[in-house]
């Protein structure tokens, strides 16, 4: 204000000399009437003393030792240590498709490379103990940021369409499971059984498995649920509501003991894949509602144009119906996979050993640590928030970028 | 459909449309299809179960619900030892869900509908402190948060003798928390009678004199009626309880313990803090949401005819907020009350919690385990159905208005 008035000299005469920006700022936001005086110096109080609590405990009082001395465990657990390449080389796969996808679609990709190098060069920067401490380590979360920029370029290329990026998408998340878990018996890759397997990677497997695998069978739901066919609709009706009435833990120990009962005695299933069956089952419910709620968003004028140019059913739906419905669920399945990345800390009732389990078992490895449960709970929490803000702040970005919201 | 219909009555050949292309055939096809597929898996599933049973000497009946459960609960509602019945140990932890969930409700829309009402706060740092705390709930695993109030905190209160104290009302230690709570005396039934009574009489005064306004159009006092009704059963009751309707059961300290109040274990509370901080933060925003949701010329018009400042508030935008608010509201309650299944890992004898004890005394995962789920199923489509009747009504009274 003060700026636009020195360039225009008459409306300076007439003006008072305006107070300096703070002051103005302090009196209309803080101090703009009695009682809101009186709440300013409250929270002002307030934040001093709890600030001031919490950043002593965390510099001087916490003893950070079971989260420092091996912050390794909490990104893959007990996966044997001569094997850990194979993570890396998953990693190293996801960095180099994400700097690809970043190449070819641009917008919100950029974003999420953008994070994801930030958050590895990161790693590859603070100083950490134990396994995490060794220089190849340090070298390796460091070498992603240039495999990112160098997907990016690639990327960029103009004989690399979409397809191959997602080509390469599909591709990783059928061999990073095999990659992680050996090939068949174990001559060609060693076999790592998934009960090795532990913190971050297997919360990532989790959320991210789940989401993937519920999302083509919510999309049948959605559309089961609107089917004319009553059969079908029912059971569709039935499974969505079903799922979604009961808590997920309840849902998560059915697939992990009661599902046994119901399959053929001979057929054995992995505890971490009847975990991932549960996630998969629950986040299906509510991807098939938020489809649901794309599919109504598409107007009646779309199907009724495809019908008059001569598509059946099936194309209706395949070519015109579902590409804008999905389009327009995007925010909402992302905002899913984050409640569904949180959701995988229940996996600790049936045994599985993500983040929380993780740090519950770090607690009882030293007998020195065993009170440590402030420190450690709050470093978990700390892990979570970082990653769901900045998966919130991304989605954000994608609600502005696709337009929706805007009415 | 009809497009479709008619296209086909105008081909001159209707009966030269093959099988395989009419659509009628198609669907009933469709539904006969996937009727046999459903069954079917049924029908696969169902004698899966039945060996896996046999083999494994499962007995699917319910009629251990009769049989003593042998273990005991930490805390019931109801009068409860090892020796009742797997059916009360049952009942006892439908009502410790029932106990926390309704308490829960109560106090997270209290503390949701404050923070939401300071995230609109025009004082900045208000506004923004409402805002971290809505972040850092929003973007921890409710578990984590959990585990942090049981495991870090309430297991890390001082024993007994130390007791963090408000004297004469509030005790906490590593036992729980011991409150200060009125209780009623002898005579004291008659005065909550009294009080339930002349509550119910001013609740119907109320509906049938503001009834009575809108089809009359004179003023009813209904408001004026209604506290009076309550003040004279008020004065009744105390008189009928002669003067003394409550005494004050204070926790006191004897021996290694307190005796006398209102206990709440340590589990029940870190839950309850857990859940409570948690959904507040959903409610906040749903809060703020149907707030900012009315129109600001609403306001305005409503100054315009000339109603005062709490006559627009109840008037005009707390009625269209709460069209707005209620429905998420609602889902929140019911997410609360599914997330007191959390109380597993933290050891509140909850519905879940209970369950799995008494799949592992009795033996029977399979019945067991289908009580629980449909318990929560008519929990929920309980709620939904509320909801839906709300919906309803709300739409109504739209289109009449």
């Amino acid at each position: 204000m003060t700026d636009s008035g020195s360039t225009q000299p008459e409306s300076a005469n007439i003006r008072p000399p305006s107070p300096p920006k703070l002051l103005v700022w302090l009196r209309r936001n803080l101090f703009n009437s009695w009682p809101n005086s009186v709440l300013t110096l409250l929270a002002v109080g307030s934040i001093y003393f709890v600030g001031r609590a919490v950043l002593e405990w965390a510099f001087f009082t916490a003893d950070w030792r079971p989260v420092t001395n091996n912050p390794m465990l909490y990104l893959v657990g007990q996966y044997p240590r001569d094997q850990i390449w194979r993570v890396g080389a998953s990693l190293l796969l996801v960095s180099f498709l994400t700097g690809m996808s970043w190449g070819e679609w641009r917008g919100i990709m950029r974003t999420f490379a953008m994070l994801l190098a930030g958050g590895l060069a990161v790693l590859g920067i603070i100083p950490a103990g134990g396994q995490m401490g060794s220089l190849a380590v340090h070298v390796f979360f460091l070498i992603n940021v240039p495999v990112i920029f160098l997907g990016f370029l690639l990327g960029s290329r103009k004989f690399v369409t979409g397809s191959w990026v997602l080509g390469g998408w599909l591709f990783s998340f059928l061999v990073i499971p095999f990659l992680l878990r050996g090939i068949g018996d174990g001559t060609v890759l060693p076999t790592v059984e998934t009960s090795l397997w532990g913190g971050l990677l297997v919360t990532l497997i989790l959320a991210v498995g789940g989401i993937l695998l519920s999302f083509p069978l919510g999309v049948l739901l959605a559309l089961g649920r609107r089917s004319s066919l009553p059969v079908i609709k029912i059971f569709c009706v039935m499974f969505i509501e079903g799922i979604r009435g009961v808590p997920l833990v309840t849902i998560l120990f059915m697939s992990s003991i009661i599902l046994a009962l119901f399959l053929p005695p001979d057929l054995r299933i992995d505890r971490l894949v009847r975990a991932l069956i549960g996630m998969t089952i629950f986040s299906a419910a509510y991807t098939a509602e938020n489809v649901r709620g794309g599919l109504q968003a598409v107007p009646a004028g779309q199907i009724e144009a495809a019908k008059a140019v001569g598509l059946n059913n099936f194309q209706t739906t395949l070519l015109v119906v579902l590409p804008q419905a999905l389009r327009a669920v995007i925010p909402a399945i992302v905002g899913q996979f984050i409640s569904l990345f949180k959701d995988t800390t229940l996996a600790i009732i049936v045994a599985i050993n993500e983040l929380l389990n993780i740090g519950k078992s770090i607690l009882q490895s030293d007998v020195e640590f065993l009170q440590l449960q402030l420190e450690v709970y709050v470093f978990i929490a700390a892990v979570f928030w970082v990653l769901c803000y900045l998966m919130s702040f991304a989605s954000r970005r994608l609600e502005t970028a696709l337009g929706i919201g805007e009415r | 459909m009809s497009s479709s219909n008619s296209h086909r009555k105008s081909l001159t050949r209707e009966s030269a449309i093959p099988l395989w292309r009419d659509e009628r055939a198609l669907t009933a096809a469709a539904q006969v299809i996937s009727a046999i597929i459903f069954i079917g898996a049924l029908i696969w599933v169902g004698v899966n179960l039945l060996e896996a049973a046999k083999q494994r000497g499962l007995s699917l009946g319910f009629d251990f619900i009769n049989d003593p459960a042998g273990f005991p609960i930490s805390e019931a509602v109801i009068p409860y030892d090892d020796s009742y019945t797997f059916g009360t140990a049952f009942l006892v932890g439908l009502l410790n869900t029932l106990k926390i969930s309704i308490i829960g409700i109560v106090l997270a829309t209290v503390l949701g509908t404050i923070v939401g009402l300071a995230r609109l706060s025009t004082n900045w740092l208000v506004s923004r402190i409402a805002l971290a705390y809505i972040e850092l709930h929003r973007n921890i695993p409710l578990l984590v948060l959990l585990f942090i109030w049981y495991f870090a905190i309430f297991n890390k209160l001082p024993p007994t003798q130390e007791s963090l104290e408000v004297p004469g009302l509030l005790y906490i230690n590593q036992r729980g928390l011991y409150l200060s709570w009125p209780r009623l005396t002898e005579t004291g039934s008659l005065f909550a009678v009294s009080l339930l009574v002349g509550l119910i009489l001013a609740i119907i005064a109320w509906i049938y004199l503001r009834r009575l306004r809108k089809r009359s159009g004179h003023s009813t006092y209904y408001a004026g009626v209604s506290i009076a009704i309550i003040l004279m059963s008020v004065v009744l009751g105390l008189a009928l309880s002669e003067w003394q309707p409550l005494w004050i059961d204070t926790p006191v300290f004897e021996g290694f313990n307190f005796t006398g109040g209102l206990r709440l274990t340590p589990e029940f509370t870190a839950l309850l803090v857990g859940l409570v901080m948690y959904t507040a933060a959903f409610i906040a925003e749903v809060v703020r949401g149907g707030i900012q949701a009315v129109d600001l010329g609403q306001t305005e018009a409503a100054k315009a005819v000339g109603l005062k400042q709490m006559q627009t508030l109840g008037l005009v935008i707390i009625p269209q907020a709460m069209r707005v608010i209620i429905p998420p509201l609602i889902s929140q309650f019911l997410n609360l009350t599914k997330n007191t299944s959390l109380a597993l890992a933290i050891g509140y004898a909850d519905l879940f919690n209970v369950g799995r004890i008494m799949i592992n005394q009795a033996g029977r995962a399979v019945p067991i385990f289908g009580m629980i789920m449909v318990t929560y199923l008519i929990i929920s489509l309980i709620t939904s159905l509320i909801l839906n009747i709300y919906n309803r009504k709300i739409q109504i009274s739209e289109k009449s208005a």
